[in-house]
């Protein structure tokens, strides 16, 4: 009901003359992001196109996305802790993760989906492809999920996942991380990647995440921890906030002949 | 020093990595009991309305072999051109139509597999129509950042020869491989889109 009157309200050809008009989104800095080809990360190598990409300016395909209502979310889906126990709380050292989900105009995503999973206290995943030896945590299940606020706020709850090894060099071992996935309100938006923790010395030695080349982006991708969010006697706290792409407003329409 | 610009850096993608399905279906990797259905396995409802048809194909890689740990997610119109998205400002889509779609590809045989509708036609931002597409988005371990492209309909050729966006491939022989062939299977129009790193 109440998107219909948005929607009536920004429709119409009065609207195309106003200033103001959001736009496409901004082109993606792709020296900020990873390359597609990074040798050190071998598995990169037959996995990225090997023809350029084709540039496609935004149309109404990319400008719109699916929208979750917080309906879809229940209540145990951001507690890691809890979201799979079966006879007691997860292992492990115990977190609170939160942060703002914003655009690159610093404006809040209101109602972004964010998904997020990870490693148990050991560094093993549930997976039956998964062969570390660590053990598996029969209480930890390692997914939830949660819904952005009107303030573009989201938070859960888990344990700290650990370090582990992976089949890259003989002897590569990935930091302690939380991989992510956000939904904005565009498909344009579309993101995953991954949270590592401050003061990890660990990030440094990983060749996932020299694919990023400025030093300023991994930092933008570790989390701090933050004394004054802790939960006392209970849980440790670290802030991670996340930046989708932002959209061009138009102040002077530059229209094609005939529209 | 000049004036600083106020806008953030967009935060940098990392792979999704060999678990992505922990994060995006677990009840297909048999976490089960965290919530009870993955997110995009249903698009279309008895009241959703169009054209049933079924997507599915393969993901390459440089070396012709097909990747069985990608997950792919799906966007797209409704029968009559409309996204079901608060973004979309022409006009109210069908209700039953989410349009959106999440697939893992198979752990065997790397086979992904959508049941939708075929969208209808939308407009280019001069107002021009392009063709039908559904637009698709791939991720996998190895992909360090998550590739977009579009799936076009191989008996759409008249609209695919006036497509914009089509018009705008500088290199021909590439234009082929955005294009997915028609068929038929057990009486459903089927699609068969491969994609190939
Ligand atoms: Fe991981």
């Amino acid at each position: 009901m109440q998107r219909k009157a948005i929607l009536s309200e920004v429709s119409g050809p009065r609207q195309e003359q106003m200033t103001g008009l959001e736009g496409g989104f901004y082109q993606r800095d792709r020296s900020w992001h990873p390359a597609a080809l990074t040798p050190q990360y071998k598995t990169s190598v037959l996995r990225s196109p090997q023809y350029p990409l084709l540039a496609l300016e935004n149309t109404i395909s990319e400008m719109t996305g699916p929208r979750f209502g917080h309906g879809t979310i229940g209540p145990l889906d951001n507690d890691l802790i809890r979201n799979f126990a079966k006879t007691g709380d997860a292992i492990g050292q115990r977190i609170i993760v939160y942060g703002r989900v914003l655009d690159e105009n610093a404006r809040p995503v209101p109602g972004a989906l964010v998904e997020f999973w990870q490693a148990n206290a050991g560094g093993r995943y549930r997976h039956k492809k998964e062969t570390y030896l660590a053990a598996i945590d029969p209480n930890f299940g390692g997914c939830g999920r949660a819904i952005t606020d009107a303030e573009g706020r989201y938070w859960f709850r888990t344990i700290k996942p650990g370090a582990y090894p992976w089949p890259n060099g003989v002897n590569d071992w990935r930091p302690a991380h939380i991989h992510f996935s956000l939904f904005g309100h565009a498909f344009a938006q579309r993101l995953i990647t991954q949270m590592y923790f401050e003061g990890d010395p660990m990030i440094w030695q990983c060749p996932i995440v020299s694919t990023i080349a400025d030093k300023a982006a991994i930092d933008q991708l570790t989390a701090v921890l933050d004394r004054n969010a802790t939960l006392p006697m209970d849980a440790l706290a670290y802030k991670f906030d996340i930046v989708l792409r932002g959209r061009r407003s138009t102040m002077f329409e530059n229209r094609m002949e005939g529209n | 020093m000049v004036q600083t610009l106020t806008t953030l850096k967009e935060s940098p993608s990392q792979t999704a990595g060999p678990y992505v399905h922990i994060g995006a279906t677990p009840n297909w990797v048999e976490i089960t009991g965290v919530w009870d259905e993955d997110l995009g396995l249903v698009l279309v409802g008895p009241e959703t309305k169009g054209e049933r048809i079924i997507v599915k194909g393969r993901v390459f890689d440089g070396s012709g072999n097909v990747i069985k740990d990608a997950l792919i997610e799906i966007w797209q119109a409704d029968a009559d051109g409309l996204y079901n998205s608060p973004e979309e400002k022409r006009g109210k889509a069908d209700p039953n139509f989410v349009g959106w779609g999440r697939q893992p590809t198979d752990g065997t045989t790397g086979e992904y597999r959508f049941e939708t509708i075929k969208p209808g036609r939308v407009p280019y931002k001069d107002g021009r129509l392009m063709a039908p597409h559904i637009t698709v988005w791939i991720v996998a371990r190895g992909i360090n950042i998550g590739l977009h492209t579009r799936l076009y309909f191989g008996d759409e050729e008249a609209a695919n020869a006036e497509c914009p966006v089509l018009a705008r491939i500088e290199h021909k022989f590439r234009l082929p491989t955005l294009i997915a062939a028609r068929s038929e299977e057990n009486g459903m129009p089927t699609y068969t889109f491969d994609i190939r790193l």
